[in-house]
């Protein structure tokens, strides 16, 4: 409880979703705002940026097309992420357990005989398995060895970046591709099918809506979904409860690194048509996915929309190096801008201003 | 080839190596101790290696340029320590956002500076004496800067505030139980405040050493995953500035082998090794006594709100 002036601030235990919504609106303009800054000593008017901008992603639908193509592997590693983090697991592996599926999505459509019709929902399913293997390891390594997560998870991305460089470079290297770091094309079969006269590939995007809605009646309507709540929310009340952590934590990963995978798969089969270096197929995914499902409070369903607001910062940095010169890099000044703003308005929250003055503050020594 | 050259050129390569990472776990181990987990160390280390790079480069001296270093790491600190300390706000995502924003800015700020050779880099220093003994004397005291030596006794200096001064129980206590500090009349805050800060001068002076010292050029996200590294080490090294030195030289002795060996293995499975042995040191940590995990400062990660618990 604190006065200041005529107003009364207290505290409230859980804010109404009104106020969530509003709250986290304004910290992304604070954050927009503090990017204005950057543009500015960038000796780039941030009026013409933001409106380049506008008109350049939201205006046309090439640009509209771009913003969903971005956020597709947004919404898949962003919804794996409210899973680990409703568990309070901090999965920061998404980058890596992405990259698992990607590798074995061009396994499958490199060097697997299977009948052509079979070709794709197989690289769908052997991604699946990579990114839960790569991302039940941590699950584990915390479980039995008490090994921290943020530390191991993290590990685990720059070396699965590592192999994937290796394979590029070496045993994978495409011997059509004269020298580049590149595999070799994939066979049409492998090739995921494009909306006409954009760069979106539906089924992608089709299963990370669906990922979305699945993963939040498992939230909120199965046992496993109760576990998980619980063990995030108090894990001495689950285990009073009876629940096994380890199991529970092991599911949660799984399915966090699958859909984190399926990511991958989407963009190697549906983006490049092969396997390339790491920070072609990825683009830092999975790292702004982190922010996707912080942004969307850990629901699967707000996090499809958060992705969409990241789908478009990307591809306003695609815009800003094409139309004004300045450097992809400033998507991650974005990115961090916006973690920022979100993490700072977390407190306003948690407080009700009140009006109910009392003559005696109002005259003013409260410091105001 | 000649096995003592080698092994001369391949210690005093790693104890070059090791020096960013250990003035970083030295900071990082500080920020712990008073609670605070500061997962920016990367972005810190970035902003530390940008700064110092353009500051040397233009004022041509290097002393200006990790001066410069130190202060854009305690800025970035500060930003940290308002975040989670005044705000309260999760510090894993505040330092996550720390990482990205770092990464970003510099990779941004740096794109004219790519590439150029730093005029005026921070010299190697030859320790009088000591550097004429035979094979010691090139393997530890010739090629090393001034940060080297600095960095061994700043651990030293700092172990014995942390164990023996009363600044050090202010700091252990505060990362113990807050509440307990408290109500001794220890500010939490200032003491936190302060700690998350001097964590940043030396991550920033440890990425102002990449830059204007071991390399000295400016290339971007030079640190490559260093700061995740001292993470990791701040954890192995049990809190204790001591150990730190063991384990900075430790990595630091593989990230130069992964370099060393490339004529025999890829480079690319080389250059995963300092990752996948951060991973291994911590399991076989978590085999070995309890006694290790008990070390973790109690209140590490909880922001401290008085009167409650």
């Amino acid at each position: 409880m604190k006065r200041l002036g005529p107003l009364f601030l207290e505290r409230r235990l859980a804010p109404p979703r009104s106020v969530v919504f509003g709250v986290s609106f304004l910290a992304v303009l604070v954050a927009l705002l503090l990017a204005a800054l950057v543009f500015w000593a960038y000796g780039v008017s941030p009026v013409r940026a933001y409106s380049e901008i506008g008109r350049g992603t939201l205006g046309t639908v090439g640009g509209l097309s771009d913003i969903v193509r971005r956020a597709i592997p947004l919404i898949l590693c962003g919804v794996g992420l409210t899973l680990a983090f409703r568990a309070q697991f901090w999965n920061i592996g998404a980058e890596g357990q992405l990259l698992a599926g990607a590798v074995a999505a061009t396994g499958v459509a490199l060097f697997v005989r299977v009948p052509d019709g079979f070709r794709l929902p197989l690289m769908f399913l052997a991604g699946f398995g990579a990114g839960a293997v790569w991302a039940v390891v941590p699950a584990l390594l915390r479980v039995k060895l008490r090994v921290n997560e943020v530390i191991s998870t993290l590990m685990m991305n720059y070396i699965m970046a590592y192999i994937v460089e290796w394979l590029v470079h070496g045993p994978w290297k495409g011997p059509t591709m004269r020298g580049f770091a590149y595999t070799d094309m994939f066979p049409v079969s492998a090739r995921l099918p494009l909306i006409a006269g954009t760069r979106i590939h539906w089924p992608t995007l089709a299963v990370g809506v669906l990922a979305a809605v699945v993963v939040a009646l498992l939230l909120s309507r199965t046992r496993l979904g109760y576990e998980i709540r619980v063990v995030g929310q108090n894990p001495d009340a689950a285990r009073y409860a009876g629940i096994s952590f380890a199991s529970v934590l092991a599911l949660a990963m799984v399915l966090s690194g699958g859909l984190a995978a399926l990511a991958g798969v989407g963009e190697v089969a549906g983006v490049h048509w092969r396997l390339r270096s790491p920070g072609h197929v990825s683009m830092g995914y999975g790292y702004t996915a982190i922010i996707v499902a912080w942004l969307a409070r850990g629901s699967p369903i707000a996090a499809v929309f958060t992705a969409l607001l990241f789908g478009l910062i990307f591809a306003a940095g695609d815009l800003m190096k094409t139309t004004l010169g300045l450097p992809f890099q400033i998507t991650g000044v974005f990115n961090g801008l916006i973690l920022f703003s979100l993490i700072s308005s977390d407190l306003l929250m948690y407080w009700r201003v009140r009006w109910a003055p009392k003559e005696k503050a109002w005259t003013g020594q409260a410091g105001l | 080839m000649d096995w003592t050259s080698w092994l001369v050129g391949t210690v005093s390569r790693a104890l070059a190596f090791g020096v960013p990472l250990l003035w970083g776990t030295l900071g990082e181990i500080y920020a712990e101790r008073s609670g605070v987990v500061n997962l920016g160390v990367e972005g810190m280390m970035i902003l530390g290696a940008y700064a110092g790079f353009a500051v040397a480069q233009t004022l041509g001296h290097p002393g200006w340029g990790l001066l410069a270093a130190a202060g854009v790491g305690a800025l970035a600190a500060l930003w940290h320590a308002f975040l989670t300390v005044t705000l309260r706000a999760n510090q894993y995502v505040s330092g996550l956002a720390l990482t990205l924003f770092g990464l970003g800015l510099a990779g941004l700020l740096g794109r004219g500076w790519e590439g150029r050779p730093l005029r005026a880099p921070l010299g190697a220093v030859a320790v009088p004496v000591l550097s004429d003994v035979p094979v010691l004397g090139p393997m530890l005291f010739r090629d090393q800067t001034i940060l080297t030596y600095l960095g061994l006794l700043l651990a030293v200096v700092l172990w014995v505030v942390l164990f023996r001064t009363r600044w050090g129980i202010a700091i252990r206590s505060v990362g113990e139980s807050p509440a307990t500090a408290d109500s001794l009349g220890i500010s939490v805050a200032r003491v936190r405040y302060l700690c998350v800060a001097l964590g940043g001068v030396l991550a920033g002076v440890g990425g102002g050493y990449l830059s204007v010292a071991y390399r000295p050029a400016w290339t971007e996200g030079m640190t490559a995953g260093m700061g995740w590294i001292v993470i990791a080490l701040t954890i192995f090294s049990a809190w204790d500035p001591l150990q730190a030195i063991w384990g900075a030289f430790f990595f630091g002795a593989l990230y130069h082998l992964s370099f060393r060996l490339q004529a025999y293995v890829s480079p690319e499975l080389l250059k995963m090794m300092p990752y996948a042995f951060a991973i291994l040191v911590l399991a076989a940590s978590g085999f070995g006594r309890a006694r290790w995990r008990a070390r973790a400062p109690g209140a590490l990660g909880v922001p401290y709100v008085r009167g409650e618990r």
